[in-house]
């Protein structure tokens, strides 16, 4: 390792002050300090610091997301090979085809993002920050499998520069910059999202008439929608609502281990609690919020089970939230400690809301059948409000203390 | 049995090469240093130049906005030099000790009979008075301004820093002489010492507030130990004073003569002696080292560990420093994948649990470098500070309140009742590195120059 860093030794004078590839600075910072945690050391105040750095808790993110990723490569085959009839494809079979579709989103995703970031950091002189590590993973796990990349492209991009370099770059951000991907899509290109991108091909599959009969291709929350505005008792809705029992296609175990048509990386509740899993016990990732997140989603779900005011209503809490985006959002959204709540108290009550939303939005309004990612958008909008009355009375109380003692005094 | 108050944040972080056995004098020093920068607030008048003979407890500067506010030689001697930096800032006044010089003598006083403004004006001219800080504002206080109380922490809790008990062995009396004098010049009379529970060292004490604390560092910053006694109203002012800062003055007003001695813990992985030694305040640096080598793979450290100042070989114990800490440099850049983020990590010590350390016995003791473990970045990670800062506050919002120069955010987020060293633990968990102790001292300027 000694001769790669005196390579880059070597290489420095290039980037540096009056170098010929000065204004490729960043790039030459970029690479150096991923691969090579630089010899500084401390000046005045403390001389020793902890062993944790931004890059290393970016990537425990990207290990907690290995799972969802994975299962989410393999579902994509399994989809397909369901959709064509070929339900007993091998693991590498449906591998193969994860894999065709997922590392060309990934590839554009992290290609366009860092793009844009290094033109940022170059053109403010500072280096690069490790936020788009995770963002650029983020984003492929919640595209629909067969989105057109060059919509990838444009959403990154949009994200990037309106969700996040505007307000300063990483760190600055007042909303979630892969859900800010995610609803761009949804905006401004509504008919292609809802329309048949959710299982690999499975237009020209149907076009070609080979589909297996009854096989639409939508997503759970895409049925579901279907039933808003309609009479518990139409045999449209009880056929939708027959596909969530159990050994159905829609089934609460199908949902939790995530053999249903989604998002690439969102289908899996299993695959996702691992993630949880990690994040929790290496602390990167609030349990508080994620808690909180769910406790909110299961008294909506409870509250909507009271109410049973249509069919969509009556669909039990715990199967609401291993469906959709849910579990992601609570998971790996609704944690980005940047977005979320800064105070601990804060936390509690930006969880719940996110989680109540979630619900909520879903049930009520079916032209956005993924309420997570429109709920998790609106209480990164609220988190800075929560926390301004989250110290407000905090100072309040203090105040109160100080007073009484004085008085007595 | 004093009231226990439990302190949960915080991180004892277990360093190699403690300082124990009993206390040895140190070598005399050929040079002693006093410091202006030391004594934060301090405008100082520098009033004798080089060739000039002083006595210990001669003024050596004096402050700009109160003539009596004197900072004095440790030592009788010569003053060698006046070092100064840049725009003519006074870094340092040397003072080579003579062995003939005696040391200037007061008439004693006793400190339960003396007035008030005799004991003021006692602690004034010996130099006493400038080894107090106030809280708010962590400076050297205005003599002008009647404290409502003083506060003093009877244990060091910082990492490697010294034992109090052996600090204080064998000067209880000059302890309980200067407490009984501070007590005389507050308004309220009261003397507040927070002790580690369990401690038997200030029994003796009489006519002090006694707190127990137990738990982690930071319980014995004085801060903390205010913060959960009696927490500082807008407008309060109170003292803080070191204990053997304390005993020092008792010893000036029993025998009329100004001592500033300090018992320094000399410690640290690279320190060849880890021990107790006594020398006085200013004391060279080289005498406390145990004759490690001059050498750039070592940090000389005078102060502790998270708020001590970087010392050369050639240079001076600090005027507020208890300890002397060698640490091994971290110069050498880490490669991804065996010693940098990527790699397992058995060698990274962590607040976090980001590596597996976090498995081991807190018992173990660590050997760690001034790496910083990463660059500065922007403020991403949210809740990591609160996990080592027990204040009713919220610190990370109070630095981004700094950052921004956002002087109503500052004061509504309590920044008066802090002082930098409170938040040495927050800097040392930062996950952006940020340099936290330096934005609290730059946020403490700002407030008291705008609103004083």
């Amino acid at each position: 390792m000694k001769a790669l860093h005196n390579m880059l030794d070597g290489l420095r004078p290039q980037f540096e002050e009056g170098g010929k590839l000065r204004r490729f600075w960043v790039v030459f910072d970029a690479l150096e300090t991923f691969a090579f945690t630089p010899g500084h050391v401390t000046k005045n105040g403390v001389h020793v610091r902890d062993g944790i750095d931004l890059k290393r808790t970016m990537f425990l993110v990207i290990v907690a997301l290995l799972p969802a990723l994975l299962f989410g490569t393999w579902n994509q085959g399994y989809q397909y090979h369901l959709s064509i009839g070929q339900a007993d494809a091998t693991l590498w079979e449906n591998f193969a085809v994860g894999l065709w579709k997922v590392i060309p989103l990934i590839v554009v995703s992290y290609g366009v993002g860092l793009g844009i970031e290094f033109f940022f950091a170059g053109m403010r002189g500072h280096a690069i920050n490790e936020g788009f590590l995770v963002s650029g993973m983020l984003i492929p796990l919640v595209m629909p499998v067969d989105v057109p990349l060059w919509m990838v492209a444009i959403a990154v991009a949009f994200a990037v520069v309106i969700a996040k370099e505007v307000f300063g770059g990483t760190g600055m951000n007042i909303i979630n910059i892969a859900l800010t991907a995610r609803a761009f899509l949804f905006f401004a290109y509504p008919k292609q999202l809802s329309g048949e991108i959710w299982i690999h091909n499975i237009a020209a599959t149907k076009a070609a008439g080979t589909a297996v009969d009854g096989y639409t291709g939508a997503t759970a929350l895409g049925h579901l929608a279907n039933t808003v505005g309609k009479p518990m008792t139409d045999p449209e809705v009880t056929g939708i609502m027959s596909m969530f029992n159990d050994g159905a296609m829609f089934s609460f175990w199908n949902a939790f281990i995530g053999t249903i048509p989604g998002s690439i990386g969102e289908t899996s509740a299993l695959a996702i609690l691992i993630g949880a899993a990690i994040l929790i016990a290496t602390g990167i990732g609030s349990w508080k919020i994620m808690a909180s997140f769910l406790a909110g989603g299961l008294v909506m779900g409870f509250i909507f089970n009271g109410l049973a005011l249509n069919a969509y209503m009556t669909l039990p809490p715990l199967h609401h939230i291993v469906l959709g985006g849910f579990m992601f959002g609570m998971v790996f959204m609704a944690t980005d400690p940047v977005t979320a709540a800064s105070t601990e108290a804060g936390k509690w009550i930006y969880g719940f809301l996110g989680g109540f939303f979630s619900i909520l939005i879903r049930v009520f309004n079916p032209a956005y059948p993924e309420g997570v990612m429109m709920a998790i958008l609106f209480v990164n909008v609220l988190a800075p409000l929560i926390d301004y009355y989250v110290i407000q009375a905090s100072v309040n109380r203090r105040a109160k203390r100080v007073a009484s003692r004085m008085a007595a005094a | 049995m004093p009231h226990t108050i439990r302190i949960r944040k915080g991180v004892d972080i277990r360093l190699a090469g403690a300082p124990a056995g009993g206390v040895q004098d140190a070598a005399a020093a050929d040079v002693y240093a006093i410091q202006p920068p030391d004594f934060h607030g301090i405008n100082p008048r520098v009033v004798v130049k080089p060739g000039d003979q002083v006595a210990a407890g001669d003024a050596l500067f004096t402050d700009k906005a109160h003539d009596v506010l004197r900072v004095t030689s440790p030592v009788s001697g010569t003053v060698r030099d006046v070092v100064r930096g840049e725009k003519r800032r006074v870094l340092s006044v040397l003072v080579a000790p003579d062995s003939a010089a005696a040391a200037r003598t007061w008439a004693p006083m006793d400190p339960g009979a003396a007035d008030r403004e005799a004991l003021l004006a006692r602690m004034l001219e010996s130099g006493c008075f400038a080894f107090l800080r106030s809280r708010p504002y962590d400076v050297v206080p205005d003599p002008t301004v009647v404290p409502r109380a003083v506060f003093i922490s009877g244990f060091h809790s910082a990492p490697l820093a010294p034992d109090m008990a052996v600090l204080l062995a064998g000067r209880m009396e000059d302890f309980q002489a200067g407490v009984t004098a501070l007590g005389r010049m507050t308004s309220t009379g009261k003397v507040h010492i927070g002790v580690r529970a369990g401690d038997a060292t200030y029994e003796v004490v009489k006519g002090v507030q006694t707190t127990a604390f137990e738990g982690p560092h930071p319980a014995g910053n004085v801060g903390v130990q205010i913060h959960h006694v009696e927490p500082l109203g807008k407008g309060e002012l109170v003292w803080t004073m070191h204990p053997e800062d304390v005993a020092n003055f008792g010893h000036l007003l029993r025998t009329g003569v100004y001592r500033p001695v300090r018992v320094v813990g000399a410690g640290g992985s690279e320190h060849p002696a880890p021990g107790y030694l006594r020398t006085l305040v200013g004391a060279r640096v080289a005498t406390l080292t145990g004759g490690a080598p001059a050498s750039d793979s070592v940090r000389i450290i005078s102060g502790d560990v998270l708020t001590g100042t970087q010392v050369s070989a050639d240079g001076y114990l600090g005027a507020f420093a208890h300890g002397v800490v060698l640490l091994p440099e971290g110069r050498s850049p880490k490669f991804l994948l065996t010693s940098g983020w990527l790699g397992a990590g058995f060698d990274k010590f962590s607040v976090s649990r980001a590596f597996p350390t976090w498995l081991l016995p807190k018992s173990k003791t660590w050997r760690l470098d001034t790496n910083t473990n990463g660059e500065e970045r922007a403020l991403v990670v949210t809740g990591q500070y609160e996990q080592v800062f027990p204040f009713d506050l919220f610190p990370q919002h109070l630095v981004k309140s700094i950052i921004a120069h956002d002087l109503d955010g500052m004061e509504r987020l309590g920044i008066h009742e802090v002082a930098p060293e409170d938040f040495a633990l927050c800097e040392y968990v930062c996950t952006s590195k940020l340099p936290v102790q330096t934005l609290v001292r730059e946020g403490l300027d700002t407030v008291k120059q705008e609103i004083g």
